[in-house]
């Protein structure tokens, strides 16, 4: 518990080293002379030209000399005010907002650089965009200009939740679209200044602020020596990880040095009390498949019988990845033995499996109409309390649908609402109380947060929706059908085109409910994407998430068709609903994503004469990787349509943070 | 997981006269030295169902069966018994415990079946499409080596009755049509509207319907109740759930319509959404398409339910005892090629020898044969690929081939039995030949006779 632990516990093992990997100077990036200064408040520049820690900073920003604590203050709002989320601590929400800044401050004021980095140093994102090298042609104005249109018409939608935002983009209005963006963020920024006055006034902010200023100079150093090279953007991710797992500790370490700061002795009390609380609360590292040990133990625990593929593509081999064949049969044949899962729960997990189910709202209604199945037949073993019983019940269902297919953002969200719910049921109530509420109470999630989030969506999107357009998807997103659906109803006159991928194909469906309709459709697949694309006037995606940083998590394949629309000056518009958001931050699709049965891609339904992989499949030099998510950055979103409104993608911290508070308060 | 299972267990077939009489009812026939009905109880309880209940037709063999049950399964399953009157059928059966089926799905086995195929593999099939029916089927196993003489020409002619035309889906989900032996002599009709609705359906003639249904409760209550007529479960019930699948005359008020409850009572717009968005999410089976009319919506809902298929893998066995030729061939594949269903573990020669049998100087047991508990063989025996019970007492000289000799047979000396199945207390006196013969128990076959395909039962 000294200095030396400090750097430990961020470059501790767990760290997963993915393609070629510095490692890091300790000399250098143990003093941290910056954060044992209070924040200098005065120092907030209005521009609000911060930065995340998870970001690689601009060389621009460097070379200017911005001291390091400036770009740090912002985060004190979080520390200070905001009421720590029960079990959704996670460091990277605290980061959020100033990635946020930091990609609206880019937008803004300084396109140029940016986007000449983007095509200089494509190293670096080449993870994360699937076309890094892409150049952008320089007059991007345009296309801001549509995205500012965009977010000026916001304010009448605008619920109270997001309230100061939208007064505030009311003010912003009048004045000229390009500058309005600028003094949006201006406004941001002093208003996050402001919150972290409170905050520091309060005298609450210590130890996040610490933990977070460490991995920041942490991070800096590592830049320093490592600079240019391609795993920067990796190595930062998986520092997000550590920093989650690791909090309490950088915590005890980091108050033991700095009994000079902010941190007086009754706080580190209260600290050390948080602390134990973290501990319960932070949520397990992500499972890591390449780990052996851990792959055994869970092996055990498994009640899926899952056997790993075995030629898997070196970069992803920290997703599991398993025969898809040999999963059902198994399965199939412990029908009868698998007593421990409720009926209801082994449907839905058979459905995923099966790929009945897919797409991110029906698989969480599925899986909440199966929960509410199983509390409605739960009766308490005797000797057992309910509310330490049924959490485990329900855990254990959980692993036995994460065993069929792993969980999406929106799934984890809403067990993450479901395990809140029972833990903050009063003790007095009955068992029959208990199932009543927790059955109303997930209805509740079901109607509010989907139903009724996407008819607040669809309502806001309608009005983006004009006679002539012709609107682009991807895929097959419902609430994206709705929207055209609505828009069909309300007679606009309008024409669609669905793009479409193999293996999958799901926008065949789509295309034959929106032609049963009597919508007017082109159906191209990808390829094609590039051509279709200069007649389209507008693109709606869907989204399987969205992230703090406003990155777009969804099916593989949005990222390209969001990028190519970007470089044709066509406006993305992604709809999602506010329970999908996640307050991770994820900069490629390489450190989380699904790994889709690699079969698919290689073979072609009913098409045996052009199945030239077949006999080659157990080739050791053949990986085949089928990839079920992409990431679009948030550069390449003009606008974010959720049940709070329309949004920039640069918002969606806010959306976050007032999500995850109304859940607490409702809860 | 909210099955209940019964298990049909017959009475006494006319079928397998005379190896079947009262004291010894089809499902107690010993397979390999163990009744048959303890290859599916056994198979039950692999799969974890401890709760049954057993169906016996006709009142004697009711007790017959209840206290092997009893002794055979105590303390490791929960079996109830019930008996039903004789000739009602499968479905009459159903019909007569109808009152006892509770849970939402119903599992009916055959008490014939001899498979290692697992109930739970049909189960999830059923659960997953939420199915109305759900049917398994393997492939028909090959006949045993066709014997020469008349049992041969027996064959070809009960052959094709055994055989079914099936149809299915490219995807071998979906049953779309089944038509039973007797039928098939006709032409195939098939529907207009199913086919239609499918696009492509696959005709199998090599299918064995297995016996083994899971249905969904509603449903077979409703279809018994109303269909007085229906009897048999292969040959009414199962084809009425095909045919009508595309329109529904079913209420389906059991667990379908909790689904498409929210449908029904649609004063609430949001639950229209909330179902929409789960059966758009879904991969939709021609079903659903075709209910949802041929533009996406129809002005009037189409009914329908689903009737699914479980084809088993073509390395499973499979086989269902329901003739005699059935008898042998079960007898010979459980001691041979599906040994492990037999519960006994082989020797080194691959014979089961009971330790207590006795064997005379000279005689070989060749592999593939079973020698049960207290039997005596005389000098200069040989067996081969044979099943010989308990307590027998067989002379010296003796030749068995390709036979099954139940319990407590005696066989005199220089006796030659081929391909022949002997039940219990009979008595061969000697040098007497048979070939591919049925001894009915207790019936004595006189001294150097000679009998070639002949069933051969007491008066």
């Amino acid at each position: 518990m000294d200095l030396r632990r400090a750097p430990r516990t961020v470059i501790d093992p767990k760290v997963r080293h993915v393609g070629f990997f510095a490692p890091p100077d300790r000399s250098q990036s143990v003093p941290l002379p910056q954060s044992s200064d209070s924040p200098p408040l005065s120092d907030l520049s209005p521009s609000g030209n911060s930065l995340s820690p998870v970001m690689i900073p601009p060389p621009r920003t460097i070379s200017a000399g911005l001291p390091p604590n400036r770009l740090l203050s912002p985060l004190h709002r979080f520390s200070g005010d905001s009421v720590i989320p029960v079990g959704s601590y996670n460091p990277s929400e605290f980061a959020s907002p100033s990635v946020a800044d930091f990609f609206e401050d880019n937008n803004a004021r300084s396109p140029g650089p940016r986007r000449s980095r983007g095509g200089g140093g494509s190293g670096k994102f080449a993870s994360s965009l699937p076309a890094g090298g892409f150049e952008l042609p320089p007059e991007v104005k345009p296309k801001s200009l549509t995205t500012v249109s965009v977010v000026s018409n916001l304010q009448p939608n605008v619920t109270a939740k997001v309230g100061e935002q939208s007064s505030e983009s009311q003010d912003v209005n009048s004045k000229q679209p390009l500058k309005e963006k600028t003094s949006k963020a201006e406004r941001r920024a002093l208003q996050e200044a402001q919150r972290a006055a409170k905050a520091a006034a309060k005298g609450e902010s210590s130890f996040v602020y610490l933990f977070d200023s460490m991995i920041f100079g942490f991070f800096l150093s590592v830049l320093r020596n490592i600079e240019g090279s391609p795993s920067i953007v990796i190595l930062s991710i998986h520092f997000t990880v550590v920093a989650t797992v690791k909090t309490g500790k950088a915590n005890n370490v980091q108050k033991k040095d700095n009994s000079s700061s902010i941190a007086a002795s009754s706080e580190k009390r209260a600290g050390d009390h948080k602390d134990k609380d973290r501990k319960k609360d932070v949520p397990h590292p992500r499972m890591q498949f390449d780990d052996t040990t851990r792959v055994e133990k869970a092996k055990k625990r498994a009640v899926v019988k899952q056997t790993e593929v075995r030629n898997r593509v070196e970069l992803f081999r920290h997703l599991p990845q398993y025969e898809h064949g040999t999963k059902l049969p198994h399965l199939e044949t412990n029908f009868f033995s698998l007593n421990s899962v409720h009926p209801a729960v082994y449907k839905v997990g058979l459905r995923y499996l099966t790929g009945d189910i897919s797409g991110g709202n029906a698989r969480c209604i599925a899986m909440l109409q199966a929960f509410q199945e199983s509390i409605m037949d739960y009766s308490t073993p005797p000797g057992k309390a309910l509310d330490r019983d049924l959490p485990a019940k329900i855990n254990s269902y959980i692993s036995f649908l994460i065993e069929c297919r792993p969980l999406s953002v929106s799934m984890g969200n809403a067990i993450k609402f479901v395990k809140t719910l029972i833990a903050s049921l009063p003790l007095t109530l009955s068992e029959s109380e208990v199932k009543a509420t927790l059955s109303s109470e997930i209805n509740h999630f079901i109607n509010e947060k989907i139903i009724l989030a996407d008819k607040v969506i669809v309502r806001h999107a309608v009005t983006k929706v004009r006679d002539g357009d012709v609107l682009l998807t991807y895929g097959s997103s419902s609430a994206v059908e709705m929207i055209l659906l609505h828009s069909h109803e309300l007679g606009k006159r309008f024409r669609v085109v669905i793009v479409d991928s193999r293996p999958k194909l799901e926008g065949r469906l789509l295309l034959r409910r929106l032609v049963g309709k009597g919508i007017s459709c082109t159906y191209v697949n990808i390829n094609a994407i590039s051509y279709i694309m200069h007649e389209v006037t507008r693109v709606f995606l869907g989204a399987s998430s969205v992230l703090a940083n406003g990155t777009v998590y969804s099916r593989v394949g949005t990222a390209c068709v969001a990028m190519v629309a970007n470089a044709c000056g066509v406006p993305v518009i992604v709809c999602c609903e506010a329970y999908k958001f996640h307050e991770r931050v994820q900069l490629d699709s390489i450190c989380c994503n699904e790994l889709g049965d690699a079969d698919a891609i290689s073979k072609v339904h009913g098409r045996e004469e052009i199945d030239h992989l077949k006999d080659i499949a157990d080739n050791e030099n053949l990986q085949l990787l089928n990839l079920t998510y992409d990431v679009t950055p948030s550069d390449y979103v003009s606008m974010i349509i959720t049940d709070y409104g329309m949004i920039p993608p640069t918002s969606v911290p806010v959306i976050v943070r007032e999500f995850r508070r109304e859940q607490i308060s409702s809860g | 997981m909210d099955f209940q299972v019964v298990v049909l267990a017959g009475g006494t077939s006319n079928k397998l006269v005379p190896l079947v009489s009262k004291d010894v009812p089809k499902s107690l026939l010993p397979v390999a030295n163990r009744p048959v009905l303890a290859y599916v109880l056994d198979l039950l309880e692999q799969s974890n169902i401890k709760d049954l209940i057993v169906v016996v037709e006709g009142e004697d063999t009711d007790g017959l069966v209840e206290n092997w049950i009893s002794e055979a399964y105590v303390d490791r399953l929960h079996v109830q018994v019930a008996s039903v009157g004789e000739e009602v059928g499968t479905a009459g059966a159903l019909r007569a415990i109808a009152h006892h089926l509770t849970a939402s799905d119903i599992l009916v086995v055959s008490g014939d079946l001899v498979c290692d195929i697992s109930p739970g593999a049909v189960a999830a099939a059923h659960r997953r499409h939420d199915a109305a029916v759900t049917a398994l089927f393997c492939a028909s196993p090959i006949s045993g080596p066709p014997e020469s003489g008349s049992s041969g020409g027996k064959d070809k002619t009960k052959k094709p009755v055994r055989h079914n035309i099936v149809g299915v889906d490219i995807t071998q989900q979906f049953l779309l049509y089944i038509a039973a032996g007797m039928e098939v002599e006709k032409d195939i009709k098939v529907q207009k509207s199913i086919l239609r609705a499918v696009g492509k359906m696959e005709i199998h003639a090599d299918l064995m319907d297995a016996h083994l249904y899971a249905f969904k409760r509603s449903v077979l209550q409703q279809v018994l109740n109303q269909k007085q007529t229906f009897k048999s479960l292969k040959l009414d019930v199962l084809p009425y759930l095909v045919k009508s699948q595309l329109r529904s005359e079913i209420l389906l008020n059991g667990a379908q319509a909790e689904e498409n409850g929210n449908e029904k009572d649609s004063y609430n717009t949001d639950q229209v959404m909330l179902s929409q968005l789960l059966a758009n999410a879904s991969t939709p089976s021609f079903h659903e398409v075709y209910a949802s009319g041929p533009n996406g919506f129809s002005p009037a809902e189409r009914k329908t339910h689903k009737c699914c298929i479980y084809i088993a893998n073509k390395t499973k066995y499979c086989a269902r005892l329901n003739s005699v030729q059935a008898y042998s061939d079960i007898n010979r594949d459980v001691i041979g090629d599906a040994s492990h269903l037999s519960g006994y573990s082989f020797s080194a020669h691959n014979n089961v020898i009971h330790p207590s049998a006795v064997l005379g100087s000279k005689t070989t047991v060749g592999p593939q044969c079973m020698l049960g508990e207290g039997s005596q063989m005389g000098d200069k025996c040989s067996v081969k690929r044979s099943v010989i019970g308990r307590h027998c007492r067989i002379g010296s000289n003796v030749k068995v081939v390709n036979s099954v000799i139940m319990n407590h047979v005696t066989i005199g000396d220089g006796c030659s039995i081929q391909g022949s199945i002997i039940s219990s207390n009979v008595q061969l006196q000697e040098r007497a030949v048979l070939r591919d013969c049925q001894v009915g128990a207790g019936f004595v076959v006189p001294a150097s006779s000679e009998y070639k395909g002949e069933s051969l039962a007491r008066k």
